[in-house]
Parts: C-alpha cells; structure tokens; sequence
C-alpha cells in the first residue's frame, strides 16, 4: 500500500494531465482495476472448478444446465468483462515494459501500438464472442 | 513532449533471483492465458451445442495434443491465480519484508505443487 501511495503522488499535479494526453487515465485507476477483476476472476474460477468437484461424472445435462442457469449467465458475463479490463491493463504493462526503444530502438512505438491494437482487437472479439456462447445459446 | 519519468532498465543487465523469476512467471502465464482464453471459449462453444458435440470435444480432449494444451493453460491458470492471490496480499501489506518475501515464494511454489497435483488427480 505504501507503494501505492507513492505512486499516488508522483502522478499527481502536472504529470498527471501528461498522463490524460497520454490516454492514460492515471496508474491508481489501472491499480485498482486490475485488483477488482482479479478477485472476479479468482471466484469465477473457484466457482467452476466448484462445481466439478460436486458433479463427480459431468455428462452433458449437467454441463448444459450449469451454464443455462441464470446465476451462471450473469456470473460469466461479468467474469468476461473482468477478463477484458484484466488482461488489457496486464498486456498493455508488459507492453510498456518490453516493446521500447531499449529493445526495438526509432519503432517500438509503432511496435507497441500494434501490438496494443491486435490485444484491443482480441479482447472485443472475446467479448462479443462470449457473450454469445454465454447468453445467446 | 518531454516525458521526466525515469526510463525502465534494461531487462538483459537485470539479475534473475527466485522472486523475480517468480514475477515474470507471473507474466508469462498471463500473456499465455490471454491465448489460451479464446481456445477454452472454443471448447466451450462446441461443448454447449448438443450431446453429440460434447462427446466429440470429450474424445478430441483425450488426445495428446489436446490433453498438453489443455494442460498448459492449465498450470498457466494455476500459476497465475496463485502468484495473483500472493500479489494481493501483499498490497495488504502482508509479507513485505524481506524475510517475508522469500518465505511467500516458497509458499507460492508449495501450493502451485499441492494445486496442480489434486487437479491433475481430479480431472486424469
């Protein structure tokens, strides 16, 4: 936390608006998103695996109604929307981190949008995607 | 526009104790995972359809391919929870200490052991 509270106010002021021209809100909202989704995701997993443990041979019904109930509906399309939010923050930080001009010198910024443009790409096609398979059978 | 943030460092000149291996796992399996989603979105599709297709995504799973791909996102998903689940303790500041710090990896790397072995166990 102590970290965080660095963090807060070195971005803050002057830096901060340089951040908004950056189409960056600022790293704290980053922070907290990556933790909300994270523990969705967690209790999306746990939940999944939960109820492999209780069916003891899964045959179709039982898949089928697992995720016909409502609960599961919800559940999932929440846990996709957490998914998205979760893996663009995670790979536009690794994207920051290793596409740069130490590595890819005069075009990693080039590189690096790309890049970022294919996982923005991925992860609306996850989205619309799975909201299909999730809502729409 | 001149950017005074401190440039990152260059990674090649960095020294890997068993922390940071433990971190870049953590990446590393991210990154996998965000692959790996669009293929468990695949199987689960065709899972959905009918009874015929269930059986059909049951038999293909069976295969050696399959069973090691499915086997990878699985440990990536369980490295990833794990590590992410530590990562999240220590934003509650728990084992921030050096001293703590190592001890969690250790931990870290029990439980990624003891998870993957009662999933294995559980699903072959």
């Amino acid at each position: 936390m102590d970290y965080v509270r660095a963090c807060y106010r070195s971005c803050g002021g002057a830096a901060m608006v340089n951040r908004v021209i950056n189409f960056r809100r600022s790293g704290i909202f980053d922070w907290i998103i990556q933790r909300f989704s994270a523990v969705v995701l967690a209790a999306y997993t746990i939940f999944i695996l939960g109820n492999f443990l209780l069916c003891a041979d899964m045959d179709f019904h039982a898949w089928k109604s697992i995720f016909d109930s409502i609960f599961t509906r919800v559940f999932s399309i929440i846990t996709l929307i957490a998914l998205c939010a979760h893996a663009w923050v995670g790979m536009w930080t690794v994207t920051t981190d290793y596409i740069t001009s130490v590595q890819f010198g005069k075009n990693a910024t080039v590189l690096r949008f790309v890049f970022q443009f294919f996982v923005f790409l991925i992860l609306t096609a996850y989205l619309i995607w799975g909201v299909q398979i999730f809502w729409g059978s | 526009m001149k950017d005074k943030r401190p440039v990152n460092l260059d990674i090649t000149t960095i020294k890997f104790p068993l922390a940071a291996i433990a971190s870049i796992l953590h990446r590393i399996s991210g990154i996998g995972l965000f692959f790996g989603v669009g293929i468990l979105l695949y199987f689960l599709q065709i899972s959905l359809r009918s009874e015929a297709e269930f059986e059909r995504v049951a038999v293909l799973l069976d295969g050696l391919l399959m069973t090691s791909l499915l086997g990878l996102i699985l440990l990536a998903m369980i490295y990833h929870l794990i590590a992410g689940i530590k990562h999240l303790l220590l934003d509650l500041g728990i084992g921030e200490s050096k001293q703590g710090a190592k001890r969690g990896t250790i931990i870290m790397w029990i439980m990624f052991v003891l998870v993957t072995g009662v999933a294995v166990g559980l699903l072959w």
